[in-house]
């Protein structure tokens, strides 16, 4: 078990974690920025949507883990199911 | 080079294997270290074509033939097996080494297997000597998964028998070249029964739980030969068997997209992996069913490039449960104060299974994703998309997340020993390596001819927008407290119908007969005892037939009069 006096990591204090999340959101805001201003080749007609790759990335992920989260209604036993 | 005996491919990795059961100590662990890097040398003095050929009852086979397919699949298989052999150097257990090399060089052998016959006999082998790696956790659960992998592996080599007979029957040849699914009659028959051998092997879909079952019931060291050959091998073989295989590529996308539903929800973090590695080979699939020459060269990199960075998650996750003794996410957390060295190698990992630019994963998979696009397969490109975010969102975020980071379980450790460190940093260097330079790397031993530049401005810039908002909406689903927690559980999947629908209707069965049986027993029984009672009267304590009531000489008395008269009877007849 972690001691009482250990000292506090990086990642344990929630300041550094807010940091790191808004230099995560900056990156973010800017690569939605740079679909604005490079040209990107187009080998598929979405591809014209303007950031579709972001869009599609952050739809995709959200659809998947609340899927994934009905699934466990449906198939999750217990840890034991197949032993007994 | 003349000057050189040169051996057969597998030969090396299998005298290692023998050399090993004779061996103890540092010189066991010398020669262990060595079997790979001779085999490797043995390996780059060959020259390409028929090694050697012989006839065997009228056939002509080639059990070892070299070329470029084969070659690079070779050398991977080389360089995998150093990996895992450097990760297993602190293991006492004998059995676990003897059975990793000579694993290593049945893999070797199928690969360059040129006839069906040898391919079949590398392809038992690699069944009958990689299931001593799951026994050697020695639980009952690592033995009842051991035996039903064994099942599973063995029918596919049976299947691959009849296919190849077949064959051997109406094309009275048995070198192994392309297949394909076009044929007629009997022939069609074969075809498909090879398809379906190399499919099991490969994990298609509803034949893909012996993987997620039986790799993470493996020893931490054992799982990383594991996931290093039989998969490998069998795409090797759709490579050569049955490139441009259109079915192949919507097996492929299906292959590519429903384990990640599972990697999300799964708890034991080496069977998240196990289902990322049938992700992966969904990815391979895809290409060698598109089948033009990049599609092809991106399967067969990327292959290579899995080899290198699952070894490495499964690596890292092996570490963690060897120092732990646990590996269940639920239990886990907070290790990277205890394991930084491993953490990073994990992130390293992580970036290249998620494709990251300058990561191993981003040329290969973008080679099948742009052939996918340019052979007009949009809904597979777009499904495809939507695995390579997913895989980021389980492999590359879930697996680190859940082990060294998240809520800190408390847990204090070390680093695991040396030599674990050394072959995960091997690894980590080789993802990177490879990633950073293509061209003279991997890329080199390309098999087939074409061009493509993945280090262009769209390729860097989509691939990033797509994993950034994949991590965005991570970051969004656990600040909303909608993320699924890590549970401990188990998550039906198709193995339910082998492990608990069908025991479950022989139980029935026999127990229906089984109630059958008892009841007719119980009938004669009573029945029996029935015609004793009537034949008994209990009022007068005697006996209630005639027969009872008399003497034992009046009965012969009786008996003789009988035969007597029968005697008479006959005389007149």
């Amino acid at each position: 078990m972690a001691e009482q006096n250990e000292p506090k990591d990086f990642f344990d204090k929630p300041e550094n974690i807010s940091k790191m999340l808004k230099v995560f959101y900056v990156i973010c805001g800017m690569l939605v920025v740079a679909d604005f201003i490079v040209h990107r080749h187009i080998y598929h007609d979405w591809e014209n949507i303007p950031a579709f790759y972001a869009i599609y990335g952050f739809v995709g992920c959200v659809v998947l883990v609340l899927i994934a989260k009905e699934m466990r209604k449906i198939i999750m036993r217990g840890e034991d199911y197949y032993d007994e | 080079m003349n000057s050189m005996i040169l051996l057969p491919p597998f030969l090396p990795l299998l005298l290692g294997a023998f050399a090993a059961i004779l061996l103890r100590g540092k010189l066991r662990n010398i020669i262990m270290l060595l079997t790979p890097v001779i085999g490797a040398a043995n390996l780059y003095a060959l020259e390409p074509g028929i090694f050697w050929s012989l006839e065997f009852m009228g056939y002509a086979l080639e059990p070892v033939r070299i070329d470029k397919l084969s070659l690079m699949f070779g050398y991977l298989f080389h360089i995998a097996s150093l990996i895992a052999i450097i990760y297993a150097l602190h293991v006492k257990d004998t059995v676990q080494h003897v059975s990793g090399l000579a694993y290593a060089a049945s893999a070797v052998g199928a690969v360059f297997a040129g006839d069906l016959l040898t391919l079949f006999i590398f392809w038992e082998l690699l069944a009958l000597t990689s299931v001593f790696l799951i026994w050697a956790r020695r639980t009952d659960r690592a033995y009842s998964s051991g035996i039903r992998y064994l099942i599973i592996q063995v029918l596919s080599g049976v299947m691959l028998l009849a296919g190849l007979l077949i064959f051997a029957k109406i094309n009275n040849s048995l070198l192994f070249n392309e297949i394909g699914l076009e044929h007629e009659g009997l022939a069609e028959i074969g075809a498909w029964l090879i398809f379906l051998a190399f499919g099991i092997k490969c994990a298609f879909p509803f034949v893909h739980n012996w993987l997620t079952d039986s790799y993470p019931e493996s020893t931490p060291t054992g799982t990383i030969f594991l996931a290093s050959f039989t998969t490998k091998v069998a795409v090797y073989a759709f490579a050569r068997g049955f490139p441009g295989t259109e079915l192949l590529v919507w097996i492929g996308v299906t292959m590519a997209c429903f384990p990640i539903f599972f990697a999300v929800i799964e708890n034991d973090l080496r069977r998240v992996l196990a289902y990322s590695l049938i992700n992966q080979i969904g990815f391979m699939i895809v290409g060698i069913g598109i089948g033009t020459a990049v599609a092809l060269n991106g399967a067969v990199a990327h292959a290579f490039n899995d080899v290198i960075f699952k070894g490495l998650l499964m690596m890292t996750m092996g570490a963690v449960l060897h120092m732990t003794g646990k590996i269940n996410g639920s239990e886990l957390g907070g290790l990277y104060k205890s394991m930084p060295k491993t953490t990073v190698f994990c992130i390293v990992g992580a970036a290249s299974i998620s494709a990251f630019p300058l990561f191993s994963g981003f040329v290969s998979k973008s080679m099948i994703m742009s052939a996918a696009v340019a052979e007009g397969y949009d809904v597979v490109w777009l499904l495809l998309l939507f695995a390579a975010a997913g895989v980021f969102h389980h492999a590359g975020i879930k697996i680190p997340y859940f082990a060294f980071f998240a809520h800190d379980s408390g847990i204090r450790t070390t680093e695991p020993p040396r030599n674990m460190l050394i072959a995960m940093g091997l690894a980590a260097a080789l993802c990177i390596l490879i990633g950073s330079f293509p061209a003279q790397t991997v890329y080199a031993l390309l098999p087939w001819d074409s061009v493509y530049q993945p280090y262009d401005i769209t390729h860097v810039l989509t691939q990033l927008q797509l994993l950034f908002f994949s991590a965005l909406a991570f970051v969004w689903l656990n600040l909303r407290h909608m993320y699924p927690p890590e549970l401990p559980s188990t998550n039906l999947d198709a193995d339910w119908f082998y492990r608990k629908l069908a025991p479950a209707f022989i139980k029935r069965f026999a127990s229906a007969v089984y109630g059958m049986y008892a009841n007719t027993e119980k009938l004669a029984i009573a029945s029996i005892k029935q015609m004793i009672q009537n034949s008994y009267d209990s009022e007068e304590e005697k006996p209630k037939g005639y027969f009872a009531r008399l003497w034992p000489t009046e009965t012969m008395v009786v008996w003789v009069a009988v035969l007597l008269a029968v005697y008479l009877l006959l005389n007149y007849i």
